[in-house]
């Protein structure tokens, strides 16, 4: 297993007390694999990612259990000079907002070049060409010209393909792409994923796909884990989760996306609203909202079980809930 | 690995499109050449009268104070008290002061005095001030409280009753006592400013992608950072340079700046100031040329604070 996390925790303290973030979470990811984490805002998903990548700002935050394993060694116990050189060389991140993730004084080909001068200590002049060879890669015309181009010179698609082009550079085993598509138009959020998916199955990439849009999680990712108050409440391979998800609150995101089959009817929404991470309920963190919620969720905390074919739900009762 | 789905289970609305040509839709503008926020802020500034006009009286005001001997020949320290108080006359168009000196040739002379106090202790200020304010925010937690704490003790000080007890005790007629004053008490003004700055930008994106993608903590504060922080600093130092200059005057003017025979507008508006009545010329040119220098300072940081703001393009 490429990565694996192990009932990490993040807390953050604030004024009001402490707020757990993130609560428990494993999961891994096999070696060019694509893994969703699906979930809310607030719901701990980025988070998780900006732990795995070692970027979290401590304090606030503060990483009060769990391991982070990449490839055998526990990044969390790396000395931080070790860590760095692993963030962008093997495992690297692509941001939400293209614009404001990329440095407004400095050109795009600057940046890019960055990468190999940095961590491979090339020369300006070569990295200037590899710079220029990855921005034809992801797709950026006449690249050759548009090296010297500053960020905001650009659309908001054609940023994001110099994000990719950067996470890209130096060939990671481990990408994490938090919401990549989030701040584009639905036509260029297609392109953007069908580049990452071709570039990822040419390299044997691993993904971690960190979005809260069920279209793009459908066609992208091999496996899906759902997160809800710092929690993942449902893992499943894709097909699986679509077809007959073992968690209520799967069950409610996926019912409240609009189908072409029930045009003209009301959509569903999931009543209620997030917890506040300071008071999260007692037992299972969802009851409040849950239409099949019983007296054993307001007590007992449910574990993760295992519903079979690869599959997990934290839910009493994910039987009847799988049986819909 | 499975391929990954192109349809979708649940009926979810996907948009999947055959390939698009990558250059259509999605290009930006090639017709303009490409341009920093430096570039543009030039761009901006050469069509700006008030930077034009200030930038040309600064230009002049160096000018002289390189080569005072270029459009003033006369020695400023050679005086005939025979002509003390004299107005103007041919070949002295600004008359003559208290001691006799030619005032064209002093005021000429005192640009040299107010343009090296203005830079020095700008320069002090902004690098001394920058340094520590960008730590102060950078590293934050009690580097920031000890340092913001000790820029309010002497943001606290009164310049001038600091100035006239910390400068009265030393002796000699050099510069160098007076810009360090200037220094010593301008410090915090800019290291409020770079430390908040550098806050501002210290949460943006790039720099947590910049950690993401491995670069140590002095490359992000040196690349990413500061470059992205400097622009306030260097806006509030320009203003601040001319009003070095009028503090330098103020200091001479109180007898514990600069000394004669130092030729300096401070020391000139204070030895004419008692004839203010009977001779006004002795006071007005040395006067008048502070009030310009110092307009022409603070005209230009307003005009490169506007070309820097971006929120005003």
């Amino acid at each position: 297993m490429l990565l694996e996390v192990r009932d990490l925790s993040v807390e953050f303290r604030t004024r009001d007390g402490i707020a757990r973030a993130v609560n428990g979470v494993g999961f891994g990811v096999d070696a060019g694999e694509t893994l969703a984490v699906l979930g809310e805002s607030g719901s701990g998903k980025s988070v998780t990612a900006q732990a795995v990548m070692g970027i979290l700002d401590t304090p606030p935050a503060r990483i009060s259990a769990g391991e982070v394993l990449f490839r055998g060694r526990d990044l969390l116990t790396l000395p931080e000079e070790r860590r760095r050189g692993i963030r962008g060389a093997e495992m690297a991140m692509i941001f939400q907002d293209a614009l404001s993730s990329l440095n407004p004084v400095l050109s795009v080909g600057a940046q890019l070049g960055e990468m190999f001068t940095v961590h491979r200590g090339m020369s300006r002049k070569r990295a200037r060409a590899k710079a220029i060879e990855l921005m034809d890669r992801v797709g950026i015309p006449a690249a050759e010209d548009r090296a010297g181009d500053y960020p905001h010179q650009f659309s908001g698609g054609m940023r994001q393909r110099v994000m990719i082009a950067m996470a890209l550079a130096l060939e990671p085993a481990l990408i994490i792409a938090d919401e990549p598509t989030t701040a584009l138009d639905v036509t260029v959020q297609a392109q953007i994923m069908d580049l990452l998916a071709e570039l990822r199955r040419e390299l044997d990439t691993a993904l971690i796909l960190i979005t809260h849009d069920l279209g793009v999680v459908a066609d992208a990712a091999d496996r899906i884990a759902v997160m809800y108050a710092g929690r993942i409440v449902e893992t499943a391979p894709v097909r699986a989760l679509y077809k007959a998800p073992a968690h209520p609150y799967t069950r409610g995101l996926l019912d409240s996306v609009p189908r072409l089959d029930r045009k003209g009817r009301e959509l569903y929404a999931i009543k209620g609203l997030p917890p506040n991470p300071l008071r999260v309920p007692s037992g299972c963190a969802f009851h409040p909202r849950c239409p099949v919620a019983r007296d054993i969720c307001r007590t007992d905390e449910p574990p993760l079980f295992d519903a079979g074919e690869g599959r997990h739900s934290a839910c009493h009762f994910w039987r009847e809930t799988l049986d819909g | 690995m499975p391929e990954p789905q192109r349809t979708c289970p649940a009926g979810a609305v996907v948009a999947t499109l055959e390939k698009p040509p990558a250059h259509l839709g999605d290009g930006a503008s090639t017709a303009r050449k490409p341009r920093g926020l430096w570039s543009d802020a030039w761009h901006d500034l050469r069509r700006n009268p008030v930077f034009v006009v200030s930038a040309l009286v600064i230009l002049f005001l160096l000018a002289i104070a390189a080569w005072p001997s270029l459009i003033a020949s006369r020695n400023p320290l050679s005086c005939d008290l025979a002509l003390a108080q004299e107005g103007a006359r041919p070949g002295h168009p600004f008359g003559f002061n208290g001691q006799g000196c030619d005032v064209y040739t002093r005021t000429v002379h005192g640009a040299r005095t107010s343009v090296v106090v203005g830079v020095l202790a700008t320069l002090g200020v902004a690098v001394t001030g920058s340094v520590l304010g960008a730590l102060a925010g950078f590293f934050g937690g009690a580097w920031d409280a000890v340092l913001s704490r000790i820029g309010d003790v002497f943001f606290g000080i009164p310049v001038v009753l600091g100035g006239l007890v910390l400068l009265s005790v030393v002796s000699g007629s050099t510069v160098w006592p007076v810009i360090g004053f200037m220094v010593l008490l301008g410090w915090p003004q800019i290291s409020r400013i770079a430390r908040g700055s550098v806050i501002t930008v210290k949460q943006n994106d790039y720099v947590q992608a910049a950690r993401a993608l491995g670069a140590s903590p002095a490359r992000i504060l040196l690349r990413h950072i500061l470059p992205n922080a400097v622009a306030p600093v260097i806006v509030v130092a320009t203003i601040a340079l001319g009003t070095f200059i009028a503090l330098e005057a103020t200091l001479s003017y109180l007898g514990v700046g600069l000394k004669p025979p130092t030729v300096s507008w401070g020391i000139d508006i204070s030895d004419a100031s008692p004839y203010i009545r009977n001779s006004p010329h002795m006071l007005l040119w040395p006067a008048g040329a502070l009030a310009v220098t110092v307009l022409a300072f603070i005209m230009l940081g307003d005009a490169v604070r506007d070309a820097l703001d971006p929120k005003l393009r």
